[in-house]
C-alpha cells in the first residue's frame, strides 16, 4: 500500500466506526406524558449511553412563567441561596429553606463524569443553609420584609408546622424551633428531635410532614444509590418513610420500598399521609414512572427489587423474588423522569374550581430523556381523597428555545389561596394568586 | 516503544476480567468499580500508544512492511471495543453482565494478541 491507500483505509475505518456508534447508542424515545392508576411500562431499554438533555440554564430577563386563565405570578424574592421547600406560617410570614447537600463519594469514572454534566444543569450558587423569612406586612403582594430566620443549618429541605413548633428536616438530622408569632429571627439554636441517615446521602433531601395533633412527624429518606449500584450495605434505613414520636424522638420505618421520597404532605379530606416519589433512572424514557401515592403503613414499594407493582428489576443481583411479590402498586402515576420535588393539597373552601380539591405538584424537570418532560406545576385533581382525572398544567414556561430559565421544587399554599413555588434554578420564589 | 506502551494495558485488562469476573460470581459491586477504572487506566495506556503506531505506520514506506498496518489495527480494534466496554460498565450494577464480562475477555485476547505483534517486530528490529 502506499502512504495514500494507508491514510484512506484508516479514514474509512474510522467513519465506519463513528456510525456503528451512532446507531447503537441512539435508542427510541417518544413523549407519552404517563398519568394515573395504569400507566404503560414499555420493556425495559438501555444503549450504551443513557439518554440525556441536561438544562441549559438562562436567565428569565423579561419573562414570567405561565399561569392558567384568571391568575397572575410574580417573584417575591430572588437571589435567594437554592431554595428548595418553603413553608406559610400561621400568620402568613413564608419560610424558605435554602440549601445543597450531598457529595456522595465518586466511586467509578461514571459518577465523575457524570457529577461534571449534571452540575451544568444546576445553579452555580452556593447552598444558603439557612432559612429566609418573607413578610408582607400590608397585604399589597409585595413581600417587603425579608431576615434570616436561621442559619448554620446543615442542607435543610423539609418544613413542617404543629402545635407552636417549627420543625426542620436538615441533611443529617430533625430538628426544631419554639415560634413565636411575629419572630422574624429563631431565639435560640434548634434542639434535635432525631438523627437522620446521613451516611453518603447519594439522595440527600430529607422531606417532612406533620399530623394535624402534631404528635407524629413523617420524614420521606430517599436510596443511596440509583438501583443499589453502591451495595445493599449502604441502604439499611434508606428508601423509606420514618415515623417520628414528636416528643420522644422514637423513629420506626412506617412504609419502605420508596426510592426517593421527595415531599410529603397530609391529604386534608381523609387525613392521609401522601408522597410523591422519585422513582430509578437507565431503564428507558418512559420507565420507570415517577408516583404520587397514598403512604400505607407498613406497606414495600418495591424499591429495588421491583417497580410498580411485582415487575422485577434484574439490575438487582442476588434477586428478591419474596420482596418482587410483596410490592404494591402506587396511587398515581406521573410521566418518568420528570422528577416531582413539590407537594401541597388545597385545603378545602380555599379554591375555586378547578383547582378545589386535588394535588399541586412541583416537576423539577428530567435529565435521563432526551425529550424533556416536568419543568412545571401540575394539579392533580382529587374526588372524596382520591385523585379523579389527569393531571392538568398550573404554572409552566420554564423553559423557551431550548434553554432553561427556572427548576420548580417545592410548593405551598397560604391562606390568600396563592401558591408559592420555589424555584432552585434562578433562586427565586414565585407567587400565582387567583383574580378575586 | 509504543510496543511497550501498549503492552503496558495488558495488566490492567487483565485486572478487569478477572474484577468482572469477580462480580459476576459474588455479587458484591465493589468488585465491578474496580473494573471501571481498571478498563479506564487500559484505555489510557492505550491511547497513549495509539498516536505512535499511526506515526510509524505514516513513516514506514517501505513495501512489504505490512506488520505496523496490522499492528494499528489491532491497537485501534483494542481500544474501540475498550472503549464500548468502558460504556457497558458505566451501567448500574447487574445491568453491566453478562455483556461487560464477555467484552472484558474479547479485549484481552485482542491485548495479547497486540502486544504480541508489537513486541515480535520489536525483536526483529534489534536483531542483528
Amino acid at each position: 500500500m502506499t502512504r495514500r491507500q494507508r491514510i484512506a483505509v484508516a479514514l474509512v475505518a474510522a467513519g465506519a466506526l463513528a456510525a456503528t456508534l451512532t446507531a447503537v447508542i441512539a435508542a427510541s424515545d417518544t413523549a407519552t406524558g404517563q398519568h394515573g392508576a395504569n400507566p404503560e411500562l414499555p420493556a425495559p431499554e438501555r444503549g450504551l449511553l443513557p439518554d440525556m438533555r441536561i438544562a441549559e440554564p438562562t436567565g428569565w430577563g423579561e419573562r414570567l412563567p405561565t399561569v392558567p386563565q384568571g391568575w397572575t405570578i410574580k417573584a417575591i424574592a430572588t437571589d435567594l441561596k437554592i431554595p428548595r421547600q418553603t413553608l406559610v406560617l400561621p400568620n402568613g410570614d413564608i419560610l424558605v429553606a435554602e440549601g445543597k447537600g450531598g457529595g456522595a463519594p465518586v466511586l467509578t469514572p461514571k459518577d465523575y463524569i457524570a457529577g461534571l454534566i449534571k452540575a451544568k444543569g444546576t445553579t452555580p450558587v452556593k447552598g444558603g443553609n439557612r432559612l429566609t423569612l418573607l413578610r408582607d406586612a400590608d397585604g399589597d403582594g409585595t413581600y417587603e420584609g425579608r431576615w434570616v430566620y436561621a442559619e448554620n443549618l446543615n442542607a435543610p429541605y423539609g418544613l413542617a408546622f404543629a402545635g407552636d413548633r417549627l420543625y426542620v428536616a436538615n441533611q443529617d438530622a430533625l430538628v426544631r424551633f419554639d415560634y413565636v408569632a411575629g419572630q422574624t429571627r429563631a431565639a435560640a439554636p434548634p434542639v434535635t428531635v432525631a438523627k437522620l441517615p446521613s451516611e453518603i446521602n447519594h439522595h440527600w433531601t430529607k422531606a417532612l410532614a406533620a399530623d394535624a395533633e402534631g404528635r407524629y412527624l413523617y420524614v420521606g429518606i430517599g436510596s443511596n444509590s440509583n438501583i443499589g449500584e453502591r451495595g445493599m450495605a449502604v441502604e439499611e434505613s434508606r428508601a423509606l418513610v420514618w415515623q417520628v414520636d414528636a416528643s420522644t424522638g422514637a423513629t420506626r420505618p412506617f412504609a419502605t420500598g420508596l426510592r426517593n421520597p421527595t415531599a410529603l404532605a397530609i391529604e386534608p379530606g381523609n387525613r392521609q399521609l401522601w408522597a410523591v416519589v422519585n422513582e430509578r433512572d437507565e431503564l428507558g424514557p418512559d420507565l420507570v414512572p415517577d408516583y404520587l401515592t397514598s403512604v400505607r403503613e407498613g406497606a414495600f414499594y418495591g424499591w429495588p427489587y421491583a417497580y410498580w407493582g411485582p415487575n422485577a428489576d434484574r439490575r438487582v443481583q442476588p434477586p428478591d423474588d419474596q420482596k418482587v411479590k410483596a410490592t404494591v402498586r402506587p396511587d398515581y402515576a406521573l410521566q418518568s423522569h420528570s422528577a416531582p420535588l413539590g407537594l401541597a393539597f388545597a385545603p378545602p373552601g380555599l379554591l375555586a374550581a378547578p383547582f378545589a380539591e386535588g394535588a399541586f405538584i412541583g416537576l423539577h424537570g428530567s435529565w435521563n430523556r432526551k425529550q424533556p418532560v416536568g419543568y412545571k406545576v401540575i394539579f392533580v385533581p382529587f374526588q372524596q381523597g382520591r385523585p379523579s382525572g389527569p393531571p392538568v398544567d398550573f404554572v409552566s414556561g420554564f423553559q423557551a428555545g431550548g434553554k432553561t430559565m427556572g427548576r420548580p421544587v417545592g410548593v405551598t399554599l397560604d391562606p390568600k389561596g396563592a401558591v408559592i413555588v420555589a424555584d432552585d434554578l434562578s433562586n427565586t420564589v414565585w407567587r400565582a394568586t387567583p383574580a378575586r | 516503544m509504543h510496543a511497550v506502551i501498549a503492552a503496558a494495558a495488558l495488566p490492567l485488562f487483565l485486572g478487569a476480567l478477572l474484577s468482572d469476573w469477580a462480580y459476576s460470581s459474588s455479587h458484591q459491586v465493589q468488585w465491578i468499580n474496580f473494573s471501571s477504572w481498571l478498563i479506564a487506566g487500559g484505555l489510557v495506556v492505550a491511547g497513549l500508544a495509539l498516536p505512535w503506531a499511526v506515526a510509524s505506520v505514516l513513516r514506514t514506506r517501505a513495501p512489504g512492511h505490512r506488520g505496523g498496518m496490522a499492528y494499528l489495527l489491532m491497537l485501534l480494534a483494542t481500544f474501540v471495543i475498550g472503549f464500548l466496554n468502558a460504556l457497558v460498565h458505566a451501567r448500574d450494577a447487574w445491568a453491566t453482565m453478562p455483556t461487560g464480562l464477555v467484552l472484558s475477555a474479547v479485549v484481552l485476547v485482542l491485548a495479547v494478541a497486540t502486544s504480541a505483534l508489537g513486541l515480535a517486530s520489536l525483536r526483529r528490529r534489534v536483531a542483528p
